[in-house]
């Protein structure tokens, strides 16, 4: 049976309320509380990072924001928010569910 | 009488860093001396003191080593701060603790420094990996790991120029501004600061190059620059989002350059 036949289930995510984030000069940069690790994430990462609800599909959000806003083919965009998501849920910077996520912390401040 | 005779008789010896003196008290003279020693130039009247340290002096064979990596860890209302050659509790609400150590500077000198920087982090500040300098009433801040030159900078010097360190600078805020304090804490010029303070006019990230010049950062690589040489122990969960913010907040109010030299005193000509 080909992927095509059977498609995956839907995933939501949502921003771990166990981070410190903030935006500075167009960069998302993200530090886990729990064990110090940092992140920077680029201009489609920090777009999937703001989009992540916990109540919007991922698949919503590749195909309405990512798409839209960069010039990526869907299958590319899949690809590459499955691996962003997957890396930083690993490091506890993103909840995962296949069911929407209720509690999820709020968008991070921009820097002046 | 002077400060440090009073000490003796209080069997304590205050050493004042960045404008926090911690009272340090041991029972044993003979490593009040070494303190007093040691803390040259930071000395202060126990009277001042608002923070408190009692050593236990342990023998030597009785700590395990100090190869252990440093833990700094919270326990009820205490932090934990154990290494091979020295173990310490802190309450931070009273500004009070304990260390037990065997009769050597090392030990102390990293106790005092963890400790510094919990109570900096609650105020904004923050010990940082970077030689510091006050000239024409402004300090600056020379930031590199250790072969970027920051004892190569403090050599080269001018007259004029005071050395707040060679090695760990001393951050604090105050309201939207921060500034240097001069520390005891050396590195290769194996000589204390100057026990001065002055506004931070600016962070230079060091650079060893061909030729002197000074280039902008952009923000977000400032920021992961003072993420970078933040001295930070805690294993701590609101510690280290305060410590985030305090960075973020840092690079936002102080200019942040790149300082690409050559190895000679003309590079001094362009810091003022």
């Amino acid at each position: 049976m080909s992927d095509r036949e059977c498609p995956s289930a839907e995933r939501y995510i949502a921003r771990s309320s166990a981070i410190a984030a903030r935006l500075v000069g167009g960069e998302m940069m993200i530090m886990s509380t729990a064990d110090s690790t940092f992140f920077t994430l680029n201009e489609v990462a920090t777009l999937i990072w703001q989009q992540a609800d916990g109540r919007t599909p991922l698949s919503e959000i590749v195909d309405k924001k990512i798409c839209q806003e960069f010039e990526v083919t869907p299958d590319q965009a899949r690809r590459d928010a499955e691996h962003f998501v997957n890396e930083l849920s690993q490091h506890g910077i993103l909840q995962v569910s296949e069911q929407p996520i209720i509690s999820c912390a709020p968008p991070p401040a921009e820097a002046p | 009488m002077t400060s440090i005779a009073r000490s003796a008789r209080t069997e304590s010896v205050t050493v004042e860093i960045g404008g926090m003196a911690i009272a340090l008290h041991s029972k044993d003279a003979a490593f009040r001396e070494l303190l007093v020693d040691r803390y040259e130039g930071f000395i202060s009247d126990s009277q001042k003191s608002q923070f408190q340290l009692a050593v236990d002096l342990a023998q030597p064979w009785a700590m395990t080593g100090s190869d252990d990596d440093v833990r700094v860890r919270k326990q009820g209302r205490h932090w934990l701060i154990q290494r091979g050659d020295f173990q310490a509790r802190w309450n931070p609400a009273s500004g009070r603790g304990q260390v037990r150590q065997s009769h050597n500077p090392y030990a102390i000198d990293s106790v005092l420094r963890i400790v510094h920087t919990l109570i900096l982090a609650r105020r904004g500040g923050f010990l940082f990996h970077a030689a510091s300098a006050i000239r024409d009433g402004r300090a600056f801040l020379f930031a590199g790991i250790s072969s970027a030159g920051k004892t190569t900078i403090s050599r080269l010097a001018p007259p004029d120029v005071k050395l707040l360190t060679d090695e760990i600078s001393y951050v604090r805020r105050r309201g939207d501004r921060y500034f240097a304090f001069g520390t005891p804490f050396a590195g290769e010029l194996a000589r204390p600061g100057e026990n001065e303070s002055a506004p931070v006019a600016t962070l230079f990230l060091l650079e060893k190059g061909p030729e002197n010049r000074i280039e902008a950062v952009p923000k977000a690589e400032a920021v992961r620059s003072v993420l970078r040489n933040v001295l930070f122990f805690a294993e701590d969960r609101d510690l280290v989002a305060q410590m985030f913010e305090s960075a973020c907040e840092f690079a936002d109010r102080v200019p942040i350059r790149r300082l690409v030299f050559a190895p000679d005193a003309r590079v001094w000509e362009g810091i003022h």
